[in-house]
């Protein structure tokens, strides 16, 4: 095996087993400390497949913004002197086929199709990625700046407490 | 050696693994959890086309695009749980079976 295969599947092992963490564990917060593994292994998997610029961003965002936002909802949403933070599941058995269902499908398409195979030579992404934003991608950019402002403002004004109700 | 269709496996599973939280879990953070799960699989399948499907960076630009949408539907969704549980005193989401506030 070549050293890729093994970094791979080194990153693929990890990403997937602590996503079955996530979504199995009875317990929040273990939950919302091996999505911290889940992310840096897909970041991983960025810097693989020669995304640099992703695999910052994914650090950046993922862990260090949208983790630390899930784990003020665990701690906010229970009563701080309740130490097991349970989950209970509901429907287990037709949630397990439909997700087993959706796996067989989505795998058996992804081996048995005919993919193009021109592989593009590993390079730095960033400055094309930022040339790409202030051309061709400029109006999707400037939208996306909109809505993150528009989702802040909308996630202050439903959290915030009324005073006059 | 390593190819386009072993990353597409691999973001199958972690696509599958969301949808089964995503349906069984009851707790409102699950949920969002199981969210994130879902739209990092989707990223995955993008870079990877990127890589190995030619097309040039426009993958990994839409992949960025998909991680601005998840912030902002995690902050908005995170505001949407704590009203429900400052109202209901439940994260469940079977409780929160009511359309007036």
């Amino acid at each position: 095996m070549s050293g890729e295969a093994v970094v791979f599947w080194i990153f693929a092992t990890l990403t997937v087993a602590s996503a079955a963490v996530v979504v199995l564990s009875r317990t929040l917060i273990y939950s919302a400390f091996s999505l911290l593994v889940t992310f840096f292994g897909v970041a991983g998997l960025y810097v693989l497949l020669g995304a640099d610029f992703l695999a910052a961003t994914q650090l950046l965002i993922y862990v260090g913004g949208i983790l630390v936002l899930l784990l003020f909802g665990v701690m906010l949403t229970h009563k701080i002197y309740d130490l097991d933070l349970r989950s209970e599941t509901t429907q287990l058995l037709s949630g397990l086929i439909v997700a087993a269902g959706l796996f067989v499908v989505l795998t058996a398409v992804a081996l048995k199709a005919e993919w193009p195979s021109v592989e593009r030579a590993p390079a730095p992404t960033t400055a094309g990625i930022g040339r790409l934003f202030l051309s061709d991608y400029l109006l999707p950019f400037e939208a996306a700046s909109v809505l993150l402002l528009v989702a802040l403002m909308g996630a202050a004004m439903i959290v915030r407490r009324r005073r006059d109700a | 050696m390593i190819g386009l269709q072993h990353y597409l496996v691999v973001s199958a599973a972690l696509f599958a693994l969301g949808v089964l939280g995503l349906l069984t879990r009851r707790n409102a953070v699950h949920v969002l959890m199981s969210i994130e799960l879902i739209l990092n699989a989707a990223n995955v399948n993008l870079v990877a086309f990127s890589r190995y499907a030619g097309g040039g960076l426009g993958g990994q630009v839409f992949a960025v695009f998909v991680i601005v949408v998840a912030a902002a539907e995690v902050a908005v969704g995170l505001a949407i749980v704590l009203t429900l549980y400052r109202l209901r005193r439940t994260p469940n989401l079977d409780d929160a079976d009511i359309l007036k506030g």
